[in-house]
C-alpha cells in the first residue's frame, strides 16, 4: 500500500513540475533569425491590425473563395515564405509580345502574366504563340517594405543619374509609370507628366504596396477585390469563363490588412554587424562601389503611422533603375523599363534568404544563382566596373565582402 | 437550417438517452446491469464497436454506453504559446440492441469540442448469417488501419488522437453504405475480413483551405451521407489475423473516385481516384506485458496536373505506441489498478515527392515523440498525462517549426 502512495504521489509531483516548467517548451528563437514580427512602437490597435492582416497574408484561398478559375499560386504566403525570399518552384511568368519599339502585353491573350495553375475542370492557361519575351520572377523578401512605401520620391531622386553627370558610371533612373485607378497621391510623391515614380517590383513598375496587393491578388491568384472586380479567365476557354463566386472576392478591408501588414513588418535583424571581419567587409563593400546602387542609409519623412515617422533605415538600395548588361537582359519591358533594366533590390535580410528558400539560396530576379560571388559574376552594365573592382579584391577581401553580406 | 434540425434531432435523442436511463434507475437500479467487454475471446479491431461497456437496464432489450475526454492544454510553438486552456474533446454515446436473434443495431453519436461538431459516427444494422457473413447496413466505419476503428478514448494512452490518423487518414470516418464482415476460428487462430461498399470522397480533399491534400476535409461535407459525391461507391476491405498471446495484424484498403466527373450526363473530366493501403499491429509480449500499437498508411491520388504541388500526389505516416505496465496491484481502494509509462513515435509526410521544376524534395512533414505516464483505476477510466514534442517542415523543408504540448487528461467510459 505505502509503494503505492509513493508512486501516485511522485506522479502527481511530476505532473505539477512539469506544467510549471517552461524549460519543456521550445525555445524563441533569436528575434535577429527570423523575419516575422512588427516594427517598433506600434500601438496595440496597430499591433492587432498587423495581425489581422497577417493572417490574411496567409490566408489558403480555394475554389470555394473564390480562387482563379486561373492562377499561379493560392496564397500570398506561398511564395513569400515566411516573409522571406521565394524559392524558384513558385515563380511567375509575364509574357509580350515586342515587335520594335511596339509593345503588346496580349491582355486579350491572358497577358501579361501566365496562370499556369486552375481550378477542379477548368483548363490552365499556356502561353500564346504570339508571346516572344518573357520573365521570370521569384518573389522578394517583404519585410521592412513600410519604410520604402514611406519614403518621399525627392530621397529616390537624389540618387537618380540618368546621364551620369557625375561620371561614375552609375546612372540610375526612376521608372515613372502610369498611376492605377485607385491611387491617391500623397505629399511624398513628385509626379511627372502625370506618371509616378514605382518603387515596388523587380522592375520598380509599382507605386504602392497597396497596387502590388491588388495586382497579386488578381494576377497571383484570381482573386478579385473592390479595387479591381474584374476576374480572369482563360481566354482559351472563352470569354468570362471563370469561376461562380461573387465579386469582389474580398473586401476592401481585407486588402486593406494586407497592406497594413506589409508596412508594418519589421525591417531585417542583422546578425554580427559588429564584427570586424564584417566591418571590414562593409569598408570594402562602399570602397569597390556596391553601395553606389545598393544606397546603405535613407531617413523618412512623416508617415500617417508615427511609428514609421522620421526613421533612418539601411535597405541596401536606392529604388532606381540600371542597366545590368546582357546576362539580365530578359527583353520583357515595363513601364518606362527595358529589358536589361532592373531596380536595385535591397540587400537587407539577404543573409537570411536560405531559411525560407529550403536551406540553399537562389538569388537573382529569377534566382538562377546560389551563391553571392555568382551574383557578382552576373554583375554587368553599369555594375560591370564594380565587378571588376571585386574581382580585383584578394581572396580574403572577398571573403569579408561576402560575411558582410551574409550578416545582411 | 438543415444543421439546425439536425442538432434538434440530436438533441431530442440525448434527452431521451438520460430520461430512460434515469427513470429505470429510479424505479429498480438494482436491475442495472454493467457488461464489461468480454475480453476472454479473441476480440479483433473489427469488434472494437461492440467490444465495449454497456449498462443493459432490466429486460429492456437496449444496451446504452458512452465515453467522455477532457484534458488540460498548454502548448507552445516557437516559444509562443496561446496560454492555457481546458478542453472538453468529445463525448460519445452508443446504443446497442438486439432486434431479434442475430440481428443488432449499433449506433453511436459523438459531440467533439462541445457541440461544434455532432456526428452520427456509426448507426447500422447487422444481420448474422454465419460467423462468417455478416452483412452490416447504415452508416458504417470504413475499416482502414485500426485506429478508425478502434478509437475510443479510454483505450489509449495518449490524449491526443495520432496525427497520421485525424491529419492524413480522416479518422473517425464512416459512411453510409452496405458490407459483409466474418470471422472464422480455429485453435489459436482468428481470421477476420471486412468489405464495404460506401459514399466516398469529394474534391475538397484537394480543393481546401488546408493548402494541401487533406483526406479529412470532405467530413465538413454535410451531405456526403445522402449523396455520393463522385457518383462511384467506395470500396473498403480489410484482412485480420489474430493468434492467442502474439497480436494482431491487418492489412487494408480503402479506395474510389472522388471527383465529379460528370454533370447531367456530360463527361467533364478524368475519374481521378484516391487509394489508400494501410497495415496495423498491435501484440503485447506476454513475459513484460509490453505491448505494440501501431499503424502505417499510405495515400495516393490522382491529382490534375494543372493544380499546385503544394497539393500532394503521394502521403505517408503512422504511429508506433508502447505502453508499459510498471505497477498493477491495489492502489487508492482500487482493485485491479495499473500505472503505465507509455511512449509514441509519430510522423506524416503530407506530400512525398520532389518539385517538377527544381527536382528537389518537397518536405510537408511532421515528426512526433510523446512520452507519458498513465494511471488505470479500472479498464475503463484513464487518467493520463502527457508531454508532447513534435518537428514541422514546410514545403521547401526551411528550419522546423517546434511545438511542444504538456497535457493532462481523464477519459472514461461511463
Ligand atoms: C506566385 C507567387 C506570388 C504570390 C502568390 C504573391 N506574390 Fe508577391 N511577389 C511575387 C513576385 C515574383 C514579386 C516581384 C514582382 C515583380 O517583379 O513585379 C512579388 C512582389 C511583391 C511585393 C513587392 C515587394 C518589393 O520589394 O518590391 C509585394 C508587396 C508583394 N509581392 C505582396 C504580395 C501579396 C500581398 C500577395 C498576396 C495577395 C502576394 N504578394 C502574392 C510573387 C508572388
Ligand atoms: C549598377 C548598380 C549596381 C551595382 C553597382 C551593384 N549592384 Fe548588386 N544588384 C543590382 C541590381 C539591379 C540587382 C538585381 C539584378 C537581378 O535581379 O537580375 C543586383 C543584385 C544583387 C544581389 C542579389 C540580390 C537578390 O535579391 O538576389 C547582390 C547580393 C548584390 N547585387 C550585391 C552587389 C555587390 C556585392 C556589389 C558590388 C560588387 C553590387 N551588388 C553592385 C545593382 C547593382
Amino acid at each position: 500500500m505505502k509503494k503505492s502512495y509513493i508512486t501516485i504521489s511522485s506522479f502527481a509531483l511530476l505532473i505539477f513540475a512539469a506544467v510549471s516548467c517552461k524549460k519543456l517548451m521550445p525555445p524563441v528563437p533569436e528575434d535577429e533569425e527570423i523575419l516575422a514580427g512588427t516594427i517598433p512602437g506600434l500601438s496595440p490597435q496597430q499591433e492587432l491590425e498587423h495581425l489581422k492582416g497577417d493572417e490574411n497574408f496567409g490566408r489558403i484561398f480555394s475554389k470555394e473563395d473564390g480562387l482563379g478559375p486561373v492562377f499561379v499560386q493560392n496564397s500570398c504566403a506561398n511564395c513569400h515564405i515566411g516573409n522571406g525570399k521565394g524559392h524558384p518552384t513558385t515563380e511567375l511568368t509575364r509574357f509580350a509580345n515586342v515587335n520594335g519599339s511596339v509593345v503588346d502585353y496580349l491582355l486579350t491573350k491572358g497577358g501579361p502574366q501566365l496562370q499556369q495553375h486552375a481550378i477542379f475542370g477548368y483548363t490552365p492557361e499556356t502561353l500564346p504563340t504570339e508571346a516572344n519575351v518573357f520573365s521570370k520572377r521569384i518573389a522578394p523578401a517583404v519585410m521592412g517594405l513600410g519604410y520604402i512605401a514611406a519614403l518621399d520620391d525627392q530621397s529616390i531622386l537624389n540618387n537618380a543619374d540618368p546621364n551620369d553627370a557625375n561620371g561614375d558610371g552609375i546612372s540610375g533612373r526612376p521608372n515613372y509609370v502610369d498611376p492605377t485607378d485607385f491611387f491617391s497621391p500623397q505629399s511624398i510623391h513628385i509626379p511627372n507628366a502625370g506618371q509616378y515614380i514605382g518603387r515596388f517590383g523587380k522592375k520598380a513598375e509599382k507605386v504602392t504596396i497597396q497596387d502590388q496587393v491588388v495586382f497579386a491578388l488578381k494576377q497571383d491568384m484570381g482573386i478579385t477585390s473592390d479595387f479591381d472586380m474584374q476576374d480572369l479567365f482563360n481566354p482559351q476557354n472563352g470569354i468570362n469563363t471563370g469561376d461562380n463566386v461573387a465579386d469582389p472576392e474580398v473586401s476592401a478591408s481585407f486588402v486593406n490588412s494586407v497592406v497594413f501588414y506589409m508596412r508594418t513588418l519589421k525591417a531585417p535583424p542583422r546578425r554580427n554587424a559588429d564584427d570586424a571581419d564584417v566591418k571590414a567587409g562593409e569598408q570594402l563593400f562602399t570602397q569597390i562601389g556596391c553601395a553606389s546602387c545598393h544606397i546603405t542609409t535613407f531617413t523618412t519623412p512623416q508617415s500617417d503611422i508615427a511609428a514609421l515617422s522620421n526613421q533612418t533605415f539601411h535597405p541596401y538600395s536606392d529604388f532606381l533603375l540600371h542597366d545590368m548588361g546582357q546576362l539580365l537582359d530578359d527583353s520583357y519591358p515595363e513601364g518606362s523599363a527595358s529589358g536589361f533594366e532592373w531596380r536595385t533590390p535591397p540587400l537587407w535580410g539577404i543573409g537570411l534568404a536560405k531559411d525560407s528558400q529550403g536551406g540553399q539560396m537562389f538569388l537573382l530576379h529569377d534566382g538562377r544563382v546560389n551563391s553571392f560571388e555568382q551574383v557578382i559574376s552576373f554583375h554587368g552594365g553599369e555594375a560591370e566596373s564594380r565587378r571588376a573592382a571585386f574581382n580585383a579584391l584578394s581572396q580574403d577581401e572577398k571573403d569579408k565582402v561576402i560575411e558582410f553580406l551574409e550578416s545582411l | 437550417m438543415k444543421i439546425f434540425t439536425l442538432n434538434y434531432k440530436l438533441f431530442v435523442l440525448f434527452s431521451l438517452f438520460f430520461v430512460a436511463n434515469n427513470s429505470v434507475a429510479q424505479k429498480d437500479s438494482s436491475s442495472i446491469k454493467r457488461m464489461d467487454p468480454d475480453t476472454s475471446k479473441l476480440n479483433m479491431n473489427l469488434d472494437a464497436v461492440y467490444n465495449r461497456p454497456f449498462l443493459q437496464m432490466g429486460k429492456i432489450p437496449v444496451a446504452l454506453g458512452g465515453y467522455m475526454e477532457v484534458n488540460t492544454n498548454y502548448s507552445a510553438t516557437d516559444g509562443v504559446t496561446e496560454g492555457f486552456g481546458f478542453q472538453f474533446k468529445r463525448l460519445t454515446m452508443f446504443m446497442s440492441s438486439t432486434i431479434t436473434k442475430k440481428i443488432k443495431f449499433l449506433s453511436e453519436l459523438e459531440f467533439e469540442d462541445g457541440t461544434k461538431e455532432i456526428n452520427i459516427e456509426f448507426a447500422a444494422l447487422d444481420f448474422e448469417m454465419h460467423p462468417m457473413l455478416n452483412l452490416r447496413g447504415g452508416i458504417v466505419m470504413n475499416p482502414i488501419g485500426a485506429f478508425n476503428q478502434n478509437h475510443d478514448g479510454p483505450k489509449w494512452e495518449f490524449i491526443e488522437r495520432p496525427i497520421s490518423a485525424t491529419q492524413m487518414l480522416p479518422a473517425t470516418w464512416s459512411n453510409a453504405g452496405f458490407g459483409l464482415h466474418g470471422k472464422y476460428y480455429q485453435s489459436n487462430w482468428v481470421f477476420g475480413y471486412e468489405a464495404y461498399l460506401t459514399n466516398g470522397f469529394d474534391e475538397s480533399i484537394i480543393s481546401n483551405t488546408e493548402g494541401k491534400t487533406f483526406l479529412p476535409a470532405t467530413k465538413g461535407n454535410r451531405d456526403r451521407f445522402e449523396d455520393n459525391f463522385s457518383g462511384e461507391p467506395m470500396i473498403t476491405g480489410k484482412v485480420a489475423v489474430k493468434r492467442r498471446r502474439v497480436g494482431e495484424i491487418g492489412l487494408s484498403y480503402m479506395g474510389g473516385v472522388y471527383n465529379k466527373y460528370q454533370l447531367d450526363g456530360v463527361i467533364i473530366d478524368d475519374k481521378r481516384r484516391v487509394n489508400v493501403i494501410a497495415v496495423d499491429i498491435n501484440s503485447t509480449i506476454p513475459k513484460t506485458n509490453t505491448t505494440f500499437v501501431g499503424e502505417f498508411a499510405m495515400v495516393s491520388l490522382n491529382v490534375p496536373t494543372a493544380y499546385v504541388e503544394n497539393f500532394g500526389k503521394k502521403q505517408r505516416g503512422g504511429y508506433l505506441d508502447i505502453v508499459q505496465p510498471i505497477l498493477k496491484r491495489k492502489m487508492f481502494g482500487w482493485e485491479k489498478a495499473t500505472l503505465n509509462l507509455a511512449f509514441r513515435t509519430e510522423y506524416v509526410d503530407w506530400n512525398v515527392g520532389n518539385f517538377e521544376l527544381t527536382g528537389t524534395k518537397i518536405y510537408e512533414h511532421v515528426f512526433g515523440i510523446v512520452p507519458g505516464i498513465s494511471f488505470r483505476p479500472s479498464g475503463q477510466t484513464v487518467i493520463r498525462f502527457n508531454y508532447r514534442y513534435q518537428w514541422q517542415r514546410d514545403l521547401l523543408g526551411n528550419p522546423a517549426a517546434r511545438t511542444a504540448a504538456i497535457q493532462f487528461g481523464v477519459s472514461s467510459y461511463f
